[in-house]
């Protein structure tokens, strides 16, 4: 190389960047203030959150907590200034009434017990490290919470989940495995014809549920009169009675949807042609005015003489309303899966369900993850609908409320901790949804 | 080959309508046929029963009776004397009003919000994340709740407006009221206009001034792109584009402005007449509130799909047109948006259905929607549960049949053809 005077020959030693280009100086040039429209913008955002900020804190700090009335929260607020500020006397008084409904003072434990056991009951399916066997507890736990929310001999939830033993008795003993195949007689019948096995397993708990449970109930609970204290629907309220429609009709509406979603999809026209129709009249029409049928009209459409409670009839229609959003979602998961998954299935000779329950499934759900928790959240959002047909949810709650004569002309308090309430649970569910998608994504 | 012969002469055994895949699918689709039947029918034995031992009897005549309530939002001549199917009708309008104007306002504001969402500026696209989670995760029904008591609690009563030194006053120099009971805004009238036509023996009419109005708006939009297409035509020839934004404005603004001169077009201004305003076109309070939290709720989930869409153009696609020299603004036009619309508008379209489907949540504030009046005040007016509910749900399942149809054209038009 030529020695040319005007060309460096050595490299310069590195320099730091500029101090305006690094650290928090440079963060905020770079983030918000490049540019005359990005400066502006910025400004005009500080600006709304200074006067949001200045008006709503003085207003939420009030000290009205320990405040018997409205009358009562104003005058505190006058004597430290013009009087404007929250009233949270009425948020001490009736936090009770928005979490456990109107249970008594006697009997609050039996909601409280429930709500612990529900979070035992979803912890396994929430934290990974738990041991899975404690999954059997989201069969045990619809019966242990009805006995104890509703009350009643002990006998009846334990008579009926005895039908779930049966059916499960009936399968696991019954099937034919590899070495007792052609041994016995009935084992071979049954490696014959596997269907009559099946019919075995859903007919048995059937016929023990219709015909046996009852009397058998019965007749113990008149040796041993143990039980609880039976108490109405009318004790339910607040949060207990959204988290009851709520969380029922998540637990019976993922099935159901998974089922629709493959008969929307299958091979099968009459079946196919029914899940359509299903589907789409459930998705054509508002959510208020199948609550509308629960109420008025429900009990039309059962045998004569048959009156159950307003709460199971509304759990019913919420069910059937989430179980068709969750087949559209379902069915996009499966509409999304590779062609190549289906014929790879059929190729290594799997059955239909194993197929689906081994290689389509487990896809196709991982992909709706995100459709399937939004469809949750917007089902336990919409179990504030009940109110209008006048079951005391946390939002019929603060009409009743602002019927008090005391706090007459509440109206932000409660509805703010009712929003709030709604938005812990809300949020943690698409958090939750969102930390499960990247933890199973990191997976492959 | 000799196996396959005895394959096919084996006899029809009854076991292989189960193990039998040519026998097996039909076997199982009698089944469910006849599982749904018995079903149907049981239901019907019941509801027959039922509506048997109560003495009632399926009949819509109902529909023809005086309804003997009055509607206070009404797009259409109605007062308590009028039929029950009238009240349904206006009902359904009411619906479509509001669902119209949500639709509007949502996606205006969703759009808004979805692309400060993705802004470069830190503290704009953290306050509408904030903003997207608090609607997104907050019921609707609070949320159309609390926007009634904003309105109700915090416009001034119309009497405020009254006296000397009156503490409200109008708005937009003298020509919009906000007051608790609802807006007034000022309404269109023509001193010279051309009267109503009646259609079914005068329980509908349509005012001609609009049919003429509308008339000339669409042929001056039908000639705007018909100037357009010129405009595209000479440019692809000569690869100069002629400039056409006066003709544009003017084929729009002048034929409209001369119709309305010779219908002799004014504003009519709401005024205060005794307790309340009179005159002008009166939004109740509970169409605003319906109108502010539908908007602001689903401008969220809009708000999310417009993200989600924009994302899902690859960045490589931007950068080639950046690498082409085209200009930001136009890459956004060009380039990204014609290619985000397609991820955009079916999930946009099933929020407008979803938000139609909300309005019905009208009966908690009072707005008069087809299920305020056919499935609430009809219903309790007249006890048949069974027709109302079935008449309208029906109605509303005919609104979403034809939102979806549309999205499913859509999907048709746009999908990429794959394996």
């Amino acid at each position: 190389m030529k020695n040319v005077l005007y060309v460096r020959k050595e490299m310069l030693a590195e320099q730091s960047p500029p101090p305006s280009s690094i650290g928090a100086v440079g963060w905020i040039k770079q983030n918000l203030f490049n540019g005359w429209f990005n400066s502006i913008l910025t400004l005009i955002s500080l600006f709304l959150i200074y006067s949001i900020l200045i008006n709503l804190i003085p207003w939420l700090l009030s000290p009205t907590w320990q405040a018997n009335s409205l009358t009562e929260c104003r005058e505190i607020n006058n004597a430290i200034k013009d009087g404007g500020g929250a009233c949270w006397g009425v948020i001490t008084e009736r936090w009770p009434q928005f979490i456990f409904g109107f249970y008594t003072r006697d009997e609050i434990w039996r909601p409280v017990l429930v709500f612990l056991f529900l979070l035992i009951t979803i912890a396994p399916v929430l934290i990974d490290w738990l041991p899975r066997k404690l999954l059997l507890l989201l069969v045990v736990f619809p019966y242990v919470a009805v006995w104890l929310l509703w009350g009643g001999p002990v006998w009846s939830p334990l008579v009926s989940f005895l039908g779930l033993l049966l059916g499960y008795c009936t399968w696991h003993f019954l099937k034919p495995t590899a070495n007792t195949g052609g041994a016995v007689g009935h084992v071979q019948l049954l490696s014959k014809h596997p269907f009559i096995l099946v019919i075995m397993t859903i007919a048995i708990p059937i016929v023990w549920w219709s015909f046996l449970a009852t009397p058998l109930s019965n007749s113990l609970t008149d040796i041993f009169p143990w039980g609880l204290k039976v108490l109405p629907s009318r004790n339910f309220g607040g949060l207990l009675l959204s988290l009851t429609i709520g969380v029922t009709a998540i637990f019976f509406s993922l099935p159901l949807g998974v089922l629709l979603a493959l008969g929307r999809q299958s091979d099968l026209l009459i079946v196919k042609v029914l899940c359509v129709w299903f589907i789409e009249f459930i998705r054509g029409v508002p959510l208020i005015t199948l609550l509308f049928v629960a109420s008025t009209l429900l009990n039309i459409f059962m045998p004569p003489g048959t009156n159950f409670d307003i709460i199971l009839r509304v759990v019913i229609m919420v069910t059937l309303f989430s179980a068709a959003y969750l087949a559209e979602v379902v069915r996009g998961g499966l509409a999304g899966l590779d062609t190549g998954q289906y014929e790879g299935a059929n190729a290594l000779g799997f059955s239909y369900w194993k197929a689906q329950r081994l290689i389509i499934m487990p896809q196709a759900l991982k992909i709706s993850i995100p459709g399937i928790v939004s469809t949750f959240i917007g089902i336990f959002k919409d179990t504030t609908l009940v109110s209008v047909i006048g079951l005391m949810d946390p939002l019929g709650l603060t009409t009743a409320i602002r019927a008090d004569m005391a706090w007459n002309g509440v109206y932000w308090e409660i509805n703010i901790f009712v929003a709030v309430l709604f938005f812990v649970f809300c949020f943690s569910m698409s958090r939750y949804s969102m930390y499960l998608e990247r933890k199973l994504q990191k997976k492959n | 080959m000799a196996e396959q012969e005895n394959f096919q002469k084996r006899s029809f055994e009854l076991s292989m309508l189960i193990y039998d895949t040519r026998y097996r699918s039909t076997s199982i689709q009698v089944i469910a046929l006849l599982i749904f039947f018995s079903f149907v029918v049981w239901l019907i034995n019941n509801t027959a029963a039922n509506m048997a031992v109560s003495g009632k009897d399926i009949d819509f005549s109902f529909l023809f009776n005086q309804s003997g309530y009055d509607i206070n939002q009404k797009f259409l001549e109605y007062n308590s004397q009028s039929t029950h199917l009238r009240a349904a009708v206006l009902g359904v309008m009411n619906t479509l009003v509001l669902s119209a104007m949500g639709c509007i306002t949502a996606t205006i504001l969703g759009v808004i919000v979805g692309i400060a969402r993705l802004s470069k500026n830190w503290i704009v696209s953290r306050i509408m994340a904030v903003y997207i989670e608090i609607f997104r995760n907050v019921p609707l029904l609070l949320w159309i709740i609390l926007v009634m008591a904003v309105t109700v609690e915090s416009f001034p009563r119309p009497n405020a407006f009254r006296g000397a030194d009156p503490s409200a006053t109008m708005k937009l120099f003298d020509s919009v009221a906000l007051t608790n009971r609802g807006i007034y805004l000022p309404e269109p009238l023509f001193s010279k206009g051309l009267g109503d036509i009646a259609l079914f023996s005068n329980s509908f009419s349509i005012s001609l001034d609009l049919m003429v109005i509308l008339f000339v708006l669409i042929s001056s939009i039908l000639c705007i792109k018909k100037i357009k297409k010129r405009a595209s035509r000479i440019q692809e020839a000569t690869g100069e584009r002629p400039t056409t934004w006066y003709w544009v404005i003017s084929v729009l603004v002048i034929p409209t402005f001369i119709v309305l001169v010779i219908l002799g077009f004014y504003l009519g201004y709401p005024e205060l007449k005794g307790f309340n305003f009179k005159g002008g076109i009166q939004l109740r309070n509970s169409l605003i509130a319906l109108w502010v939290a539908l908007s602001l709720y689903t401008s969220a989930f809009i708000a999310e799909i417009v993200r989600a869409g924009i994302l899902a153009v690859s960045s490589g696609q931007s950068e080639a047109a950046s690498a082409l020299g085209m200009r930001p603004n136009r890459i956004m036009s060009l380039v990204i948006l014609p290619q985000a619309m397609r991820v955009i508008v079916p999930p946009l379209i099933s929020h407008y259905l979803s938000l139609t489907k909300n309005s019905s949540l009208a009966i908690a504030v009072g707005y008069m929607d087809v299920t305020g009046t056919l499935m609430g005040i009809t219903l309790n007016q007249t006890g048949r549960e069974l027709e109302t509910l079935l008449l309208g749900m029906s109605i509303y399942l005919c609104i979403s049949l034809m939102i979806s149809s549309v999205v499913n054209w859509y999907n048709k038009k746009n999908d990429l053809v794959g394996r």
